[in-house]
């Protein structure tokens, strides 16, 4: 029974892991670059909802609404100063800025909350899910994440099919000229896939930190990197992919953290990676791109 | 007053000139032909006037209004639609929703299926493959959906670039067929063709151009008798 309790905690920490990964797989399908930030977004988003509902006792709800909005607008702001001058730029350069930027998130926060670990207190309010004669405990955090993460993949897939805006992404993402002919505003849609890709990094620096209640300016990276692991492992691109990548990575990190070592578990993550990458350079749901010509 | 006039247009790639000042025009109604070698600069034409590139001078006025510095995804909503070289349809998308694409600057949702429906009505292959992926077609049917796709957001001058290219003469056939019809139902062609004598056949009027320059330009009957046309594009 041990077992299932590993493998629901898996996928619940993978679930986190899938929607960042959402983040860096839409934005590198649609941008063609990869957004090192997107990490300490989720560190923003969870020192919002500290501020707010630890420390001044605003609702959680409340907090996480407009934690999303932070992040959404701090996206699309990150976007408009750090990439978009760089839109013709080489991918070396963009990756090189990311990478600052990410340092710049990390240094403020450490400048504004300084660098010792705040106590999180979870927004879930859900009571544990407890089965099987108590051999199996659920806990609300768990439940919270897996279904969000659902709600998230739905309503995204959804949005993508169906709209005009999802359509017009999926456009940019393969030819931004022919996009462009089409009359598809190609700045607005990467300005809006980073908006989307920020909000839901809120959505899940809240649900990280409420399942592992620690924070400091470095909380983002971690997750930031094995979630990028995710988008890779899955295919890079694919929506889909950042799921199966998402839950599948958190799989292997719970049952090689209960079952091998605590201290391997990230080597063994990582391990797998590389394996996939050897077998299936694309990832495992990743595009193979042939055209007729 | 022209529909869309083209003074002194000059468009740099870094160091070169690829466009040295190119001055044409497009009437109402008009079918006209940009013809000339590979690399004389038709495709960065084209570019230039659709906005995918920026110009390094000269004007672009569309419409009695300055089109010059507008980007393309404006242009497209003041009813000028470019099929570009290549086709560069939506391969991972199905034809349908490469269709529905093409209707991106339209509101009324009525107007766009009745648009729809022409477009099945003149591409009826496109009708038959309407959820198959884009990139599964040959190259005849997607140059077919690039066609369609431009017609969705229903253009009052139409750029299309390379047509026949690739195609097999059959194909090649079928869409010169259906540039006349394009043409006979009221919408302004500007058409960019390696394949003179195609070209030349279905124009009102042709430019020629050569290494950034037009060398030659008038009716289109005219040029096809013009002996140094016909020596060096009609293969005659």
């Amino acid at each position: 029974m041990s077992f299932l309790n590993y493998l629901i905690n898996g996928v619940s920490l993978g679930s986190v892991y899938a929607i960042i990964a959402l983040g860096y797989t839409m934005v590198y399908g649609i941008a063609k670059m990869l957004n090192f930030a997107h990490g300490d977004v989720i560190m923003v988003g969870g020192f919002v909802v500290f501020t707010l509902s630890t420390r001044m006792g605003l609702s959680p709800v409340a907090a996480v609404l407009i934690s999303i909005v932070v992040c959404t607008c701090l996206g699309m702001t990150i976007e408009r100063i750090a990439y978009k001058p760089l839109r013709s730029a080489t991918s070396l350069a963009v990756l090189i800025t990311a990478i600052g930027v990410s340092y710049f998130l990390q240094n403020l926060a450490l400048i504004l909350f300084g660098s010792d670990i705040k106590l999180f207190t979870s927004v879930v309010k859900v009571k544990p899910l407890v089965i099987a004669d108590g051999q199996i405990t659920i806990t609300g955090e768990t439940i919270v994440t897996i279904i969000a993460c659902m709600i998230i993949m739905i309503v995204l897939t959804t949005f993508i099919k169906k709209t005009k805006a999802g359509q017009a992404m999926l456009a940019v993402s393969e030819d931004k000229g022919a996009a462009e002919l089409m009359g598809v505003n190609v700045n607005a849609t990467i300005s809006l896939t980073f908006a989307i890709g920020s909000g839901l990094a809120a959505i899940a620096g809240v649900l990280l930190c409420s399942a592992y209640p620690s924070l400091n300016p470095y909380t983002g990276s971690m997750p930031g990197i094995k979630a990028f692991v995710a988008a890779v492992f899955g295919g890079i691109g694919s929506i889909p992919g950042a799921l199966i990548g998402g839950i599948l990575l958190g799989v292997i990190e719970s049952l090689s953290k209960s079952y091998i070592s605590s201290q391997m578990a990230d080597a063994i993550v990582f391990s797998v990676l590389i394996i996939v990458l050897l077998v299936k350079p694309t990832g495992l749901l990743g595009k193979k791109i042939s055209e007729k010509v | 007053m022209a529909m869309l006039e083209v003074k002194d247009l000059e468009v740099n790639y870094g160091v070169i000139k690829a466009i040295k000042g190119v001055s044409f025009e497009v009437n109402e109604g008009e079918v006209i032909s940009l013809i000339g070698a590979n690399g004389a600069g038709k495709t960065t034409i084209l570019h230039a006037v659709s906005g995918l590139i920026n110009k390094a001078a000269g004007s672009v006025t569309f419409e009695g209004k300055d089109i010059t510095k507008l980007p393309a995804h404006k242009i497209v909503y003041m009813g000028m639609s470019h099929v570009p070289e290549g086709r560069r349809v939506f391969a991972q998308l199905t034809v349908l929703e490469n269709l529905k694409l093409g209707a991106y600057t339209r509101k009324d949702k009525t107007e766009i299926e009745e648009t729809l429906k022409k477009v099945y009505t003149s591409f009826p292959r496109l009708e038959e493959r309407k959820n198959q992926l884009a990139g599964t077609l040959s190259g005849g049917e997607q140059q077919m959906l690039a066609m369609g796709r431009a017609l969705m957001a229903h253009p009052t001058l139409i750029l299309m670039d390379e047509p026949s290219m690739g195609l097999s003469p059959i194909f090649v056939e079928e869409i010169f067929n259906i540039i006349k019809e394009i043409s006979a139902s009221g919408t302004t062609v500007l058409l960019v063709e390696q394949n003179a004598k195609k070209a030349l056949s279905i124009s009102d009027r042709a430019y020629v151009l050569e290494t950034g320059n037009i060398t030659l330009s008038g009716d289109a009957k005219t040029l096809m008798n013009d002996e140094s046309v016909k020596k060096a594009y009609l293969g005659e």
